[in-house]
């Protein structure tokens, strides 16, 4: 599961009013060469919730990420290269996205979570 | 599609691709779809049929007009083998540089075949456990621009939906709308402006009545390709916004025998009546 996937997850058990982001628990973690893609960082950078994405890369040991971000900073090849491995390189393998209201805990297997809610859930 | 013992023999214009094989006089490039030998299987999983290959046909189908598109976010709902969203990365790949892809199926074990079948082929998706796209729908709202959907559409008693394994590939309940009509509000809610919708039907769903209600959302529909099969005639209906001229192009009706169709159904005159294309 890249970081750009954790930034679109959302606990949406019922009653939970702010599901997000998730906490992430790291039980493995992976780097994996991505595609370069300017265009796309672009498309999609008004689309990210930066703070989650920061702290996100953090949990996951990568700490260079600006703690703000504008979109005048994509104009940096530098910032958008550590845009680019924080959001598509960066891979949560094994371990769990615990929701932030109620800890409940979705299970991530080989690179998947699993975001299906228990019958008393929904 | 008809559980286990499915017949996959009707020819069709990706038929050879499937194989691996490169068409007559083209034999260096390389193929533009998934290779069925390179598919993952699971018995709990659907095995890609005469509906996967029907919507794959629809994708190449509209290729060029998905190129022009250059969607950014590309999802596929209930993903199963992952037949169809390597074959969407595929034939999108190096064109569509832009293009990121994500998958969700509510079954652990279809995931978890997608994922071998995406890596066998090299390409990346990011696939996630979800019932229809749970999880996803609040913070992916309005961005996706393509999504595509081989939903389960046979009819079933009520009681064969939201059960686990290879039955949630096909039970749908009354005139298999059961799970139909919840994906279309949520595919309502993902697509973005320019969004484009692909879903497989069957006759016995009602399309007409699906485009009707798609209609009232403020969609235009075409069919993109229909096919008979001996157990099942299918539609694969494309559905954009009706919103101002944005993102229309391609011809009124493509394919041979769709305009036939659609004159012996009152509900959807109003494609032939209004000026848009998609
Ligand atoms: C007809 S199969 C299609 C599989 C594959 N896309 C293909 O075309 O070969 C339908 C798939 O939808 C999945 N599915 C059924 N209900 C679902 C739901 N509520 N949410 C997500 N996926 C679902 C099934 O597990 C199954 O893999």
């Amino acid at each position: 599961m890249r970081l750009l996937t954790h930034n679109m997850l959302a606990s949406n058990i019922k009653g939970v009013t702010s599901g997000y982001p998730l906490r992430i628990e790291a039980h493995q973690s992976a780097a994996k060469e991505a595609d370069f893609n300017a265009d796309f960082l672009r498309n999609v950078f008004p689309k990210i919730d930066w703070p989650a994405l920061v702290s996100a890369a953090k949990t996951l040991g990568y700490g260079d990420l600006p703690e703000e971000a504008e979109p005048s900073m994509l104009e940096s090849d530098e910032f958008l290269r550590r845009f680019h491995h924080a959001l598509l390189e960066v891979h949560v393998e094994e371990g769990a996205l615990v929701c932030p209201e109620t800890g409940r805990r979705f299970p991530v297997n080989k690179g998947i979570p699993n975001m299906l809610l228990h019958e008393d859930e929904v | 599609m008809g559980g286990a013992t499915m017949d996959c023999t009707t020819i069709d214009v990706a038929a050879v691709e499937r194989k691996g094989l490169s068409r007559p006089g083209s034999s260096k490039t390389l193929p533009r779809i998934a290779q069925i030998k390179l598919v993952s299987q699971h018995p709990e999983v659907y095995e890609p049929c005469d509906d996967s290959f029907a919507l794959v046909d629809a994708l190449l189908a509209d290729r060029a007009n998905l190129l022009l598109h250059q969607p950014t976010l590309c999802l596929e709902i209930g993903s199963g083998s992952g037949y169809v969203i390597t074959s969407l990365a595929i034939m999108l790949g190096s064109e569509t540089p832009t293009a990121h892809f994500f998958a969700t199926d509510i079954n652990p074990h279809a995931v978890e075949t997608t994922r071998k079948t995406l890596e066998a082929h090299g390409v990346h998706a990011e696939i996630i456990v979800s019932d229809i796209a749970s999880g996803l729908q609040k913070r992916l709202k309005g961005m996706m621009d393509v999504v595509v959907v081989n939903p389960p559409y046979v009819p079933t008693p009520e009681e064969e939906v939201g059960q686990e394994g290879i039955t949630a590939s096909w039970a749908g309940g009354e005139n298999g709308r059961r799970v139909i009509d919840r994906i279309l509000p949520i595919a309502d809610e993902l697509l973005s402006e320019k969004g484009w919708l692909y879903m497989v039907t069957l006759t016995e769903n009602n399309p007409s009545e699906i485009c009707q209600l798609m209609r009232e959302k403020g969609y235009g529909s075409r069919i993109i390709v229909q096919r008979s099969t001996e157990e099942e005639r299918l539609h694969v209906i494309k559905f954009w916004r009706e919103k101002g001229d944005e993102g229309k192009e391609g011809s009124k009706f493509g394919g041979s025998g769709v305009g036939s169709w659609l004159s012996q159904l009152p509900l959807l005159s109003f494609l032939r009546n209004n000026g848009s294309s998609n």
